[in-house]
């Protein structure tokens, strides 16, 4: 047997290659730089690694290649659009993640333990967070793009375990971000392991692993059976990814236990990557399946909205309640996904860039809101938040109108063309509980600007910081993109339109 | 030229220039915000007197494309009916800014604020009524709620916030069911010959009757929460007697509006057909709430709770009126929804006053106002009188015409109503009894009556409703030709009347 290199189109790959590259100079940096050199390091090496990936998306742009790993990397509209995205919200996480104070100075310390007072006072940080993120950046990017079961199941691991463990960094309530990560960490090997299980009786179905030959095999029938366990099994791992109910109990743990920037970046990028990832799948290689699988994601899509809008009012946590505003989105997405049609797809394209620069904006902003003992985010709290400062009260009032989709935001845009797509697909039912479930939403997102602007602070322990420039960047940028896209989306919805083509 | 856009971003430019006006000179700022508003009024008033009234269709219509790839665009115009509305709006802000000068003082935001929301709701509302495209109309429609959510929460009496919050759920929730219907029909226009929004395009589809039954409800519930009609009305007291007069006047006068406003220019034109299944149910609820607002009207003891039923109980003529599909009913549903907004205006502001005086909203404690601040007191009979649409002011022309348009197609209907009259007489003339004629309640023997600047603000109104009442005939050539074109739109033509006994 001959032995063949594999032909790698380095070109198309450059964007992963670039940031898998950095994450790797950035453990070494990690394992061997001083400690005094290694923040202001790692943070040049991660900027400079999604600036010059975002160049390289940028340079691609037009590129449909099927072949750019062997048949299991594609590079095609869609992949570049999320890969672009990605990078975007990357960078601005980056920028958040800089300012150190969220992130425990020694993680592998024992919670109040003398180390970690030690690691405190000398400010020997470790930085660890840098690389994981940048894996978890890369992962993000091969997930839309893979092509095969195998890739897909590879990325998916990539972009999730760094997650896991940025989960538990937190400097404060160190326990009890710790007991996320575990919960995330448990939770998602589990869903793993039956995307795993899916892929597996896919295989058995199609005898291939690659979209394509899964999508011939379905023209051509087969195994019914096998069919419908493998992909109720993989859609079960991938429903998992996005938050969609009944499998989103670990959303809301997760988010609030993280360190603030940490779950800013999972919320609007993982998203990202995740449905991107489904979309592939679902409109490539189980599209011949619709009507296998049709009836269960619409029941799925309008329980998740439900169940995000419904649960979403109990929450008195700033945090949970944007946890389960998030499951409420996945709903609104995966109409996208059942949507089937180019018009869907385009549209989940912006929805994901929207939500996910609002989403951004809105953590960022949490990190602000502070007491003596770090981040306040019990909603009794914020009240009267606009008379200590106004402005971080209007723009976090303008992020949550774009959750809730009023004109002229984002928001509205985006849930204006997902539910149009949706319609158009004959889908009429989802529309109209996506509809009602929005007004549902509503009632929780105006409280909170209720509690801001129209009642009286009632404790004066609760601080604005002044943001650092990072923050301060990352915040006007989230509130400028999501009103410039609400007023004037023309430019993305052009771009979107030129790029929405699966290459399969 | 662009005079819509012109007139509609005049309050805008203002709302920033008081933006930027030294938040201390309260005076100042309001001033200014009086001087824009009137500049607009002079701009919507000249407007009117340029308007063709010989022809039927949109004038000063403007057209930029907004969003391409969606379709969108920005395109407003206005006939007689939208005309007569934004005529409306443009007139009251500044009456409302002199007669509620000080009554942005005690708020929980700044003069200032109140000022720059006043002016923004001024643009929104110019927008809603000028718009042609349904996205657009959709977005000043939504985009209406937060100057308005701000002004009740922000300036009102004690139950403010969540009167406020109320009223916002309300519109949040129509709005959102009319957006699934605009969806609805936006991809319907899509498989005929083009996505758009434009209502002349979308006025020629032909859609199959069980879509245009749910896509008119979609509209035809949000613009029922904003008229509001029986049973979608509750929101509509409490807003009412939280807010201040000012905003009260603009709430019921001009935002209800855009409701029945909305039943004409998209119910009706865009889905005649379903309109015609739903008339009789309509027509129902519309006599119901007529009778209903009425009867909770005479047992109101809060002055701001009264006005708030008799309006329910005129918004019930109005969509009465429209709904009849006849020109006579919505010539006078249109002409209504002018006077409705004059009348609520006077009895709004004049009411307004007595409770700042008095320091009470509740009517019994304004016994003998009639002799101790006659100005007052007759403001507010007037303003009564024509609210029970009394022959010679303005409020009789248009129940006049919606009663006999009523009439021709759906008697039964048209005499429950009459009922309204007499139930009005009582809610108007209990109160009035009461509160100005009665012997005098202790504490009010030594209340001012009008001032200068109340007399200013009142007196435009006052003769505005005495002059449509003598001759509204400018008022109906405006309205007439448009009214006409909806009806024969919707496909309606005129019943016959029948002269003489033989049939």
């Amino acid at each position: 047997m001959e032995f063949n290199a594999p032909a790698l189109e380095y070109g198309a790959l450059a964007p992963m290659l670039v940031i898998f590259t950095a994450a790797i100079i950035a453990v070494i940096v990690e394992a061997f730089v001083s400690a005094k050199l290694r923040a202001p390091l790692q943070l040049a090496i991660s900027l400079g690694a999604v600036v010059l990936s975002f160049a390289q998306v940028l340079r691609l742009r037009g590129t449909q290649s099927a072949t750019a790993a062997v048949n299991s990397v594609i590079v095609d509209g869609p992949v570049l659009f999320m890969q672009g995205t990605t990078l975007l919200l990357a960078f601005f996480a980056f920028l958040l993640i800089a300012d150190f104070d969220a992130f425990a100075a020694q993680a592998s310390a024992i919670p109040g333990s003398t180390e970690e007072r030690a690691a405190l006072q000398t400010g020997k940080v470790q930085t660890e967070v840098y690389p994981l993120t940048l894996f978890a950046v890369g992962g993000m990017m091969l997930f839309p793009a893979a092509n095969d079961l195998i890739t897909l199941f590879v990325a998916l691991e990539v972009l999730s375990l760094p997650l896991y463990l940025m989960a538990g960094l937190s400097r404060r309530r160190r326990l009890l971000s710790q007991e996320a990560a575990l919960k995330y960490f448990l939770l998602g090997a589990y869903s793993s392991a039956f995307f795993l299980f899916g892929a597996a009786f896919l295989y058995g179905f199609a005898g291939d692993v690659s979209l394509n030959g899964i999508r011939t095999a379905i023209s051509s029938g087969g195994n019914d059976a096998f069919l419908l366990v493998g992909m109720i099994s993989l859609s079960v791992g991938l429903l998992f990814k996005v938050g969609a109910a009944p499998f989103h109990a670990w959303t809301p743990d997760v988010y609030q236990g993280a360190p603030t920037p940490v779950t800013a970046f999972m919320a609007a990028a993982t998203k990202v990557a995740a449905f991107g990832a489904a979309l592939r799948i679902f409109y490539v290689a189980l599209g011949g399946a619709v009507w296998s699988w049709k009836p269960v994601i619409t029941a799925i899509a309008i329980l998740t909205m439900l169940v995000g809008s419904i649960i979403a009012i109990a929450q008195r946590d700033v945090k949970r309640m944007l946890a389960y505003s998030s499951i409420a989105h996945a709903g609104f997405l995966l109409t996208g996904i059942l949507a089937l049609n180019q018009e869907g797809l385009k549209a989940s394209l912006f929805y994901l860039a929207s939500y996910g620069f609002t989403t951004l904006g809105a953590f960022a902003l949490i990190t602000l809101v502070r007491d003596s003992s770090g981040e306040v985010t019990d909603l009794n709290r914020w009240v009267g938040l606009a008379k200590r400062s106004p402005a971080v009260a209007l723009i976090f009032a303008t992020f949550l109108l774009s959750f809730a989709g009023i004109p002229l935001t984002a928001g509205f845009i985006g849930k204006f063309t997902i539910f149009t797509a949706a319609y158009d697909s004959g889908n009429i039912a989802v529309v109209v509980a996506g509809v009602l479930s929005s007004a549902i939403a509503a009632f929780f997102y105006i409280r909170v600007i209720v509690m801001m602007f129209f009642s009286d602070p009632e404790e004066d322990t609760v601080t604005v910081t002044i943001p650092s420039l990072n923050t301060n960047l990352t915040i006007w940028v989230a509130a400028i993109v999501t009103i410039a896209l609400g007023v004037f989306p023309t430019p993305i919805l052009d771009a979107v339109a030129s790029l929405a083509t699966f290459v399969r | 030229m662009n005079l819509l856009t012109s007139m509609g971003a005049l309050p805008l430019l203002g709302s920033l220039l008081i933006a930027f006006l030294p938040a201390a000179n309260s005076k100042l700022i309001k001033q200014v915000a009086l001087a824009i508003s009137l500049l607009v009024a002079g701009v919507g008033i000249s407007a009117a007197l340029a308007f063709d009234t010989a022809k039927s269709g949109f004038q000063y219509v403007e057209r930029y494309s907004w969003i391409p790839s969606l379709g969108i665009n920005y395109q407003l115009g206005v006939d007689g009916i939208s005309l007569i509305l934004i005529l409306l709006s443009v007139i009251l802000v500044p009456i409302v800014i002199v007669a509620g000068w000080n009554e942005s003082e005690n708020g929980r935001f700044s003069v200032k604020t109140f000022y720059i929301l006043m002016l923004i709701l001024e643009t929104m509302m110019i927008g809603v009524f000028a718009a042609t495209d349904v996205f657009l109309f959709y977005i000043f429609f939504e985009a209406m709620l937060v100057p308005v959510y701000f002004l009740i929460g922000g300036y009102g009496t004690e139950a403010r916030q969540a009167a406020a919050v109320k009223f916002l759920l309300y519109s949040l929730f129509g709005g959102l069911l009319m957006l699934a219907s605009i969806i609805g029909i936006f991809v319907i226009s899509g498989n005929q010959g083009g996505r758009s929004f434009d209502i002349g395009v979308l006025s020629t589809l032909t859609i199959d009757s069980t879509t245009q039954n749910f896509l008119f409800l979609g509209f035809f519930i949000a613009f029922a929460i904003k008229a509001p009609l029986w049973p979608m009305h509750t929101w509509l007291p409490d807003a009412a007697k939280s807010a201040t007069p000012g905003t009260s006047v603009l709430l019921l006068g001009v935002l209800d509006k855009v409701g029945t406003f909305g039943m004409i220019r998209y119910c009706v034109e865009l889905f005649p057909e379903a309109s015609k299944t739903f008339t009789p149910i309509i027509i129902t609820l519309s006599v119901i709430s007529i009778l209903y607002g009425a009867f909770l009207a005479i047992g109101q003891k809060d002055i701001k709770g009264l006005i708030a039923f008799t309006s329910i109980s005129h918004f019930g003529f109005i969509t009465m009126g429209i709904f009849a599909m006849t020109s006579q009913g919505n010539s006078g549903a249109t002409l209504y929804m002018l006077n409705h907004g004059f009348s609520t205006a006077a009895l709004f502001l004049t009411a307004g006053w007595m409770m700042s005086r008095r320091g009470s909203s509740t009517i019994a404690e304004f016994g003998g106002l009639q002799r101790v601040t006659p100005l007052l007191a007759w403001s507010f009979f007037i303003a009564g009188m024509s609210s029970l649409a009394l022959p010679g002011l303005s409020s009789f022309v248009s129940e006049f015409l919606v009663l006999v348009g009523t009439y021709t197609r759906y008697p039964v209907a048209a005499i429950i109503a009459t009922f309204g009259i007499v139930l009005a007489a009582l809610y108007i003339l209990i109160p009035v009894q009461k509160a100005l004629h009665g012997p005098t309640t202790p504490g009010n023997e030594n209340l001012p009556d009008l001032n200068k600047r109340e007399i200013v603000a009142i007196a435009p109104v006052i003769a505005v409703i005495i002059a449509l009442g003598f001759y509204p005939k400018p008022a109906l050539d405006i309205i007439n030709p448009a009214a006409q074109a909806t009806i024969e739109k919707a496909g309606f033509t005129d019943p016959a009347p029948l002269v003489g006994g033989d049939k």
